[in-house]
């Protein structure tokens, strides 16, 4: 009688399902490679790079031709170069041009050929910001209307900041010096523990309330999920409204009610426009934690709740020894994701106070750097200290992940 | 600690508790509705809340309590100890209105609240449940307030005019008289800033995202879940590791890119970019529950001479419709909700997405009725789809453990 063996390694079979697997994933990973491995590699490129946004538009020469025959006494047909960029050079600039029909070209400038109608001249470089006159004097046809058909076409070679190779440690030296970083990595930090405890606690709140049935629940909870099914924008500018220092109805209540004399400007005052920042995160995120909680406590047996009966625990107490437990692991894997998802929070900051009145956050401190200031770099150097912060977080994340199977 | 447990204690503490959130809240409401000053008074709230907190174990039938309570209420508003100021130049309606909610809403609840507490010494069971009673209470009224109003803040500015918002900040009603004149705003937003055009281009945008990201998310996920190959864990998480990259830190070299190759402000590049941010989620979404379906139906199809393809096609993907209609609705929310990348990336105002057309609102010389209504127009047609399709809605959300 022969043993029979299970075969080893990898028949034909599974290498055929493997390369189906990754023939179905192959668009996917290209389309996340161009849009996410790619800009990511960019950024850290960038922020090795004295950039600024008005590097981005790469030098271009820029020419424009006129004929010139009505009050001079010689016609002539100008030619007029410029570079585009007052920052960056232009080598090799050469234009050329069909000379249109009846006229006839005097001489040829310096560097220019005449092959047939194609005028063709090579500039040579061009300095940043400079320009350069070409008067070619001509003879015209008598009577013919001229009519030049084809515009002159230009080309020169620009280095370009982004591909050049030059490097720098500036940006990185400003962000560190600035006296604002550590304020920034303050907000950061508050505003994301805050929020993401905040909206934990108040979601397993939430969910402790409508983990019963009653008539209205399925409203109610409709209800309880609008702030985050809402468009970030409107709902931020509604808090904005709500809470305006002018006309805005909370400070008119305060005011009437006797809590407050004078108007409050909720997004504007230092302490309290970050905390106000941090309850809207709350409000707006409490629903995503609400909504995980409580799957997760209508998966609970009811079965050992009964047994608690009988062995008379108190509501208190099932909840502490009994729900809590049970509980644990769906709370601390939507605090790892709500921490990091917080830590990436830019628009609801953003629209709220635009990062003023001590809200700046590091995602903020990206769209301060390359866009309000303009530098790129800068910009660029805050995005791989907070894509450091990541790398660690998500390391965390995964240990844990590894352990808390599910989600 | 035995004092504390005791009914005549325990009663008018929770009773001194529950007035001051039930006058708060009739205050807010009635100025709100009225426009008229109410503010809640201490005094008046801690008489009260006692005397509702020691009658709570009494037994006397609540309706009568509750008459009590109102009565009493509607007397204390004209004295300087009223659990509900009322303005001066308030007429009686206000009194009775403020006298009678606040005495119907203190009583009635709290006596509910200790159903079933002797008098004396209370259990642990019992005071437990009248502690959750009195914290499920103040839970529905917290909540619900705190996500109504700014709700309704938003409707509600839309319909007024400018002269209407500063005269008084605290009017929350609406003048139903006057008409179609309510919806003035609106009118000019599709017909001034061509509103119209903005939804139209956010939900083509949006159909498009969705068809994108679900022709290519599909197989990908089929691939995860179902096929065996090398790598399969890794490229799992590696997946999740993309939600976890912040948008801004991608919006920096996406707009540098579209920049130099001229994709920015262009809708095609929009529509590149959205099924990005969008495939991972809806991959992950989708794999979960390709998981979830039974082997044996796919493999008695292969039996039968299926290739893997016409598996996908003529099995997973008629059982699995339920979770494509979630992932469907899903990506659709965040193409239709996405701002930040629509506000770098568009700057022409005749390719806006609504967001990027809400956010040019936002300036001095626009009146804010007109931002809010805007808001409105963004935010009601995912509610409506949200409500309608809530079960599916919520499947996805919580399938997906969300990015937002």
């Amino acid at each position: 009688m022969t043993i029979t063996v299970p075969p080893k390694g990898i028949g034909p079979l599974a290498r055929r399902e493997a390369r189906l697997a990754w023939g179905l994933l192959l668009p996917t990973l290209i389309s996340v490679m161009l849009v996410v491995i790619l800009p990511l590699l960019a950024i850290i490129w960038i922020s090795f790079k004295p950039v600024t946004l008005a590097d981005l538009r790469t030098a271009e020469p820029i020419i424009r031709e006129d004929l010139r025959d009505a009050d001079e006494a010689k016609p002539y047909i100008r030619y007029r170069i410029r570079n585009s960029s007052r920052s960056d050079p232009i080598f090799n600039v050469v234009f050329s041009d069909v000379v249109p029909e009846g006229v006839t070209l005097l001489s040829t400038p310096d560097g220019c050929d005449l092959d047939g109608a194609v005028l063709t001249c090579d500039l040579g470089d061009l300095e940043p910001g400079g320009r350069i006159t070409l008067e070619v004097p001509v003879t015209l046809e008598e009577g013919g209307a001229i009519k030049d058909g084809t515009a002159p076409a230009i080309t020169g070679s620009a280095q370009n900041v982004l591909t050049n190779g030059e490097f720098t440690l500036a940006n990185f030296i400003a962000i560190f010096d600035a006296r604002e970083f550590w304020t920034v990595v303050g907000t950061t930090l508050f505003y994301t523990v805050v929020g993401t405890l905040g909206a934990l606690i108040v979601g397993l709140f939430a969910a402790l309330l409508l983990n019963k049935s009653f008539p209205g629940q399925g409203l109610l909870r409709g209800l309880y999920l609008f702030p985050y099914v809402a468009p970030v924008i409107a709902v931020a500018f509604s808090w904005v409204i709500l809470f305006d220092p002018f006309s805005g109805s909370v400070n008119a209540l305060l005011i009437q009610m006797g809590v407050t004399e004078q108007a409050i400007n909720f997004f504007g005052e230092r302490p309290l426009a970050l905390i106000m920042v941090t309850v809207f995160e709350i409000w707006r995120y409490f629903p995503l934690s609400f909504l995980f909680i409580l799957a997760r406590m209508q998966s609970i047996d009811t079965d050992m709740y009964e047994a608690a009966d009988v062995d008379g625990a108190s509501p208190f107490q099932k909840f502490r020894y009994l729900s809590l437990p049970m509980l644990m692991g769906i709370l601390s894997v939507l605090f790892l994701l709500r921490f990091i998802w917080t830590f990436n929070k830019f628009d609801d900051i953003f629209l709220l106070t635009g990062g003023n009145a001590g809200t700046r956050t590091l995602t903020v401190n990206v769209y301060e750097q390359a866009f309000a200031l303009s530098n790129i770099g800068a910009g660029a150097a805050v995005a791989v200290i907070i894509l450091m912060c990541l790398l660690t977080f998500s390391w965390f994340f995964f240990r844990f992940m590894s352990k808390e199977e599910g989600l | 600690m035995n004092v504390f447990w005791h009914s005549s204690v325990t009663g008018p503490i929770i009773g001194v508790l529950w007035s001051f959130v039930i006058a708060t809240t009739v205050a807010v409401l009635l100025s709100f509705t009225t426009g008229d000053a109410f503010r809640p008074g201490l005094i008046g709230c801690l008489f009260m809340g006692g005397f509702a907190g020691i009658m709570a174990v009494q037994p006397v039938s609540r309706v009568l309590v509750a008459a009590c309570a109102a009565i009493l209420a509607v007397a204390f508003s004209y004295t300087a100890v009223s659990p509900v100021h009322v303005a001066g130049n308030v007429g009686h309606g206000g009194h009775w209105a403020a006298g009678i909610a606040f005495g119907i809403g203190l009583a009635w609840p709290v006596r509910v609240m200790f159903d079933g507490c002797p008098k004396g010494v209370l259990g642990r069971h019992e005071w437990e449940a009248a502690v959750i009673r009195f914290l499920t209470g103040v839970g529905y009224i917290f909540f619900t307030a705190a996500v109504a109003i700014p709700f309704y803040v938003m409707v509600m500015t839309s319909l007024k005019t400018q002269g209407e918002l500063i005269a008084n900040p605290l009017d929350f009603s609406i003048d139903f008289n006057r008409g179609w004149e309510l919806l003035r705003s609106y009118e000019e937003l599709f017909r001034d800033f061509n509103f119209g055009r903005y939804m139209w281009t956010s939900f083509y945008i949006s159909v498009l995202t969705v068809l994108i990201t679900l022709l290519f998310s599909i197989p990908g996920a089929y691939a995860v879940a179902r096929l065996r190959f090398k790598g399969q864990k890794g490229l799992s998480r590696s997946i999740l590791l993309i939600y976890m990259v912040p948008m801004i830190v991608l919006a920096l070299p996406i707009y540098i890119a579209f920049s130099m190759t001229g994709l920015r402000n262009s809708i095609i590049g929009i529509v590149m970019i959205y099924p990005v941010t969008t495939i991972p989620v809806a991959l992950y979404m989708l794999q979960g529950y390709f998981r979830g379906l039974p082997a044996e139906v796919e493999e008695a199809g292969l039996m039968d001479g299926l290739g893997r393809l016409q598996v996908i096609w003529k099995i997973t993907l008629p059982l699995s419709l339920p979770a494509l209609a979630s992932v469907s609705l899903y990506v659709f929310m965040i193409a239709w909700n996405e701002f930040l990348l629509a506000f770098m990336l568009l700057d022409d105002p005749s390719k806006f997405t609504l967001t990027r057309g809400i956010a040019s609102l936002n300036s001095s010389e626009i009146p804010r009725q007109h931002l809010m209504a805007g808001a409105v127009i963004a935010t009601v047609p995912v509610m409506v789809m949200f409500l309608g399709l809530e079960k599916f809605m919520t499947r996805g959300l919580t399938a997906g453990s969300v990015k937002g």
